[in-house]
């Protein structure tokens, strides 16, 4: 079972026989459905004084005319909606979740590493592991609780303890990349954006190959191949961006890199 | 007295009824443990012998189970709200309104079925991070890990259908900024990047397949309706019978022996 990476190896695994040599195997039951039991009781009694205590919402009557503001979508999907400040919706609300779906997706087949199959170790597989929790707790997670908790009418930035204040009107003061640099033709603005956009994903695969070569050699890289390298190198470019574009609007105000009459980045 | 007791029970579980029903006894042996495993068709989802490691809450967290069965409370606490609730524009939040208050158990039976349903969205996360922390989808197991992000759209699309059926201010509006996303899709949605090549317009686009209409209304209240209780716990149901026969045929993850 040590060496698991290889497809060759993989059907052996599966058909191994119980009650071979080191065998560690216990009755299921009764060792893993008390367990389950004893789990299921303490879910069901936390979920039963939970819905006698806490009611669920329910408000006015719906109103298709009355708009509330802010009107947030369910908590789950407001790491989408946060990213909406930052893209748009095109991108924040189809293409962004499509690749996270898809990303999640490949995970499998995209690492390669054999180690820490089946148990926890954070020294044997440290990249996989940071790029999970900067995907899921950095960027999912804390987006989510920045829309719950954060974000007031005008969806503007409101710490829990300060007022709604839904007449706040904030300056709008973004500017696009190209303008904030000092490019005032409409075509060079945008083969300016364009340049940027492709220079980041075309820099940032160089760079990720470079490193993955100093990191692990290239026998790694010839194992790993080119479709697993490129779909990660590209799937994890996109994490980053999104990380820019928050900071490019945070700190400098910029609204879009690219701007044509078609698509807008 | 206790020597009648005793040969009435001896004579009920020796009674053809009783054997044809339960087919082993209860005294603690390796025979029996195993039998009540895989004599049970529900126990028998498990295998009748495990590794040690596996029954382990610290490794497991049991949150795949906890989805499991938050899974089952909302179909059992769901299946009571139907019989009070209609999805028709005038009546559905009146509806919802005699639920919780005249209907006996009506208001715990809606706040067990939208509190599992928000837990299992948390404990559906917690179990793929827990997965992952064990690198669990890692062969033999890719394809699972695969079917595991399917279960995991298909409980989000599950409570964001359901989102919408208390027709309430909180329920579309939260609904309208959620699809109105499907207006954006690139090709696909009339505000989307490219809506000309198809010609895609307001009434015939992504988002208006999605609400069944160009505007969210009663025609969207009927369309969330049948595919918050008929059609995706249908493909959820045959998705998950696909992610537990995947389990027991590749086995548990665990360390190397």
């Amino acid at each position: 079972m040590a060496e698991m990476g290889s497809a060759a190896t993989r059907v052996e695994v599966t058909l191994k026989k119980a009650g071979g040599p080191g065998d560690d195997k216990v009755h299921t039951w009764p060792n893993l459905v008390r367990a389950e039991f004893l789990c299921t009781l303490f879910t069901i009694i936390f979920l039963l004084l939970w819905s006698l205590l806490v009611d669920a919402p329910l408000e006015e009557p719906a109103d298709p005319g009355r708009t509330p503001n802010p009107s947030k979508a369910p908590w789950y999907f407001l790491g989408l909606q946060e990213i909406l400040v930052f893209f748009d919706p095109w991108h924040a609300g189809v293409v962004a979740p499509t690749f996270i779906i898809m990303g999640l997706m490949v995970i499998p087949f995209i690492d390669i590493n054999p180690k820490g199959n089946g148990y926890y170790t954070f020294k044997e597989r440290k990249y996989e592991i940071l790029t999970f929790i900067f995907g899921f707790h950095v960027l999912w997670i804390s987006t989510i609780v920045i829309g719950t908790f954060v974000r007031g009418p005008g969806w503007n930035w409101f710490w829990p303890w300060e007022v709604w204040d839904a007449h706040l009107v904030e300056a709008l003061t973004n500017q696009d990349l190209p303008y904030l640099v000092g490019i005032r033709d409409y075509w060079t603005a945008a083969a300016f954006g364009l340049s940027l956009i492709l220079g980041f994903f075309v820099v940032g695969t160089a760079a990720m190959y470079w490193w993955v070569v100093w990191l692990k050699g290239r026998e790694f890289m010839q194992r790993w191949g080119a479709a697993r390298f490129f779909l990660t190198s590209f799937l994890t470019l996109n994490m980053i961006a999104v990380v820019i574009k928050m900071l490019l609007r945070h700190i400098l105000n910029v609204k879009y890199i690219l701007v044509t009459p078609w698509i807008n980045v | 007295m206790s020597s009648q007791f005793d040969e009435l029970k001896r004579q009920v579980m020796e009674s053809q009824a009783w054997q044809s029903i339960f087919r082993h006894g209860y005294e603690d042996t390796p025979r029996n443990r195993i039998l009540m495993v895989s004599g049970n068709v529900w126990l028998h989802l498990h295998p009748s012998k495990v590794r040690k490691h596996a029954t382990r809450l610290r490794f497991t967290w049991c949150m795949g189970g906890i989805t499991f069965l938050m899974y089952l409370v909302t179909v059992v606490t769901g299946v009571y709200l139907m019989f009070y609730y209609r999805p028709v524009a005038e009546y559905a939040y009146a509806d919802i309104k005699y639920l919780e208050f005249d209907m006996p158990f009506g208001m715990l039976m809606r706040n067990m079925h939208r509190w599992a349903a928000h837990g299992m969205v948390i404990a559906v996360w917690l179990h793929m991070f827990r997965v992952f922390m064990t690198g669990s989808y890692k062969p033999p197991r890719e394809f699972n890990w695969v079917v595991g992000v399917l279960l995991l759209v298909l409980t989000l699309l599950l409570s964001f259908t359901g989102y919408l059926l208390p027709w309430d201010q909180l329920a579309i509006w939260a609904v309208s900024v959620g699809s109105n996303m499907g207006r954006a899709t690139p090709l696909l949605g009339n505000e989307g990047p490219f809506a000309e090549v198809l010609g895609v317009n307001p009434i015939y686009d992504a988002r208006a397949f999605l609400f069944g209409g160009g505007e969210i209304g009663a025609h969207t209240l009927l369309r969330f309706y049948i595919l918050h209780c008929i059609f995706i716990p249908l493909v959820t149901s045959l998705f998950l019978a696909v992610h537990f026969w995947r389990i027991r045929r590749d086995g548990f993850s665990g360390p190397a022996l």
